[in-house]
């Protein structure tokens, strides 16, 4: 598997780290228990299209955003979460 | 006064000439790593361009000025060496001593880097910087006019140099089949 990583151009799947579901970018308000509840343990499972978080972690250390059909493997988008830093 | 004695990473490892390839060690001399803040690339590399004569290069680029060298390490970071920094609007950390750098010269460089690197140095041109890994070691990879320089912490420099060594053997064992 290779990831076009938005800086470092296409890269082997061996310089990336995998975090989870993109879910984990809207972390819920402080106190909200519930919603911290389903923030940290509550995942769907879908057979096709996900988004993940990635890192970058061999390169650029650049966190993304991979868009991916688990299905076929075809990987449809790569962003950067941070686009500030060059 | 204590008179103390310096010792490079790769002391008592390299040089290593096999064949027509030679791995050697690198004085980088002082570097440091700059993290310009939010919003402040643009001051930082006027203030770098005035001082050492290059300013921030683009992504995976290597800039050469008069008194200092700028070399783009990742998102948002560069490695500068320079002797003196000017004040910066960064986050700054003396990385000097910390990097073991090697340099590896000769036909066939690429060959070897082939076998420890997932990277596609072919592709790569002279200036040009990726951030890697070779063999499990994160590192930095530059393409030079004479040969390819890698960096990696210091504390993997046996481990770099004995990494090299088996392939340098391997390739050059086989070019004599």
């Amino acid at each position: 598997m290779r990831i076009t990583c938005p800086l470092c151009g296409e890269r082997d799947r061996r310089e990336f780290y995998y975090l989870g579901a993109k879910d984990y970018l809207n972390r819920p308000e402080e106190g909200d228990t519930e919603a911290m509840h389903r923030y940290l343990h509550i995942r769907s499972n879908p057979t096709q299209v996900t988004q993940d978080l990635w890192q970058h972690e061999a390169g650029c250390s650049a966190w993304i955003e991979v868009e991916r059909n688990v299905t076929t493997h075809e990987i449809l988008s790569v962003k950067l979460v941070n686009e500030a830093a060059p | 006064m204590v008179d103390l004695v310096a010792k490079s990473p790769c002391a008592g490892l390299l040089p290593l000439t096999l064949g027509g390839l030679t791995l050697r060690e690198l004085n980088y001399g002082a570097v440091f790593s700059v993290s310009p803040f939010k919003d402040k690339s643009a001051d930082v590399s006027k203030a770098l361009q005035k001082s050492l004569g290059a300013g921030l290069p683009d992504i995976g680029r290597v800039l050469a000025g008069a008194s200092g060298e700028v070399i783009w390490t990742g998102q948002g970071q560069y490695f500068v060496r320079a002797v003196k920094l000017p004040k910066l609007p960064a986050a700054i950390s003396d990385q000097s001593d910390g990097w073991a750098c090697v340099t590896l010269e000769g036909k066939g460089a690429l060959d070897v880097l082939a076998r420890l690197c997932p990277l596609n140095l072919q592709a790569m041109k002279e200036g040009e910087v990726a951030r890697s890994l070779i063999g499990h070691m994160t590192a930095i990879i530059i393409l030079r006019s004479g040969g390819v320089d890698v960096m990696v912490f210091r504390s993997m420099a046996v481990t770099l140099v004995h990494g090299f060594e088996r392939v340098m053997r391997s390739v050059h064992a086989q070019r004599g089949l």
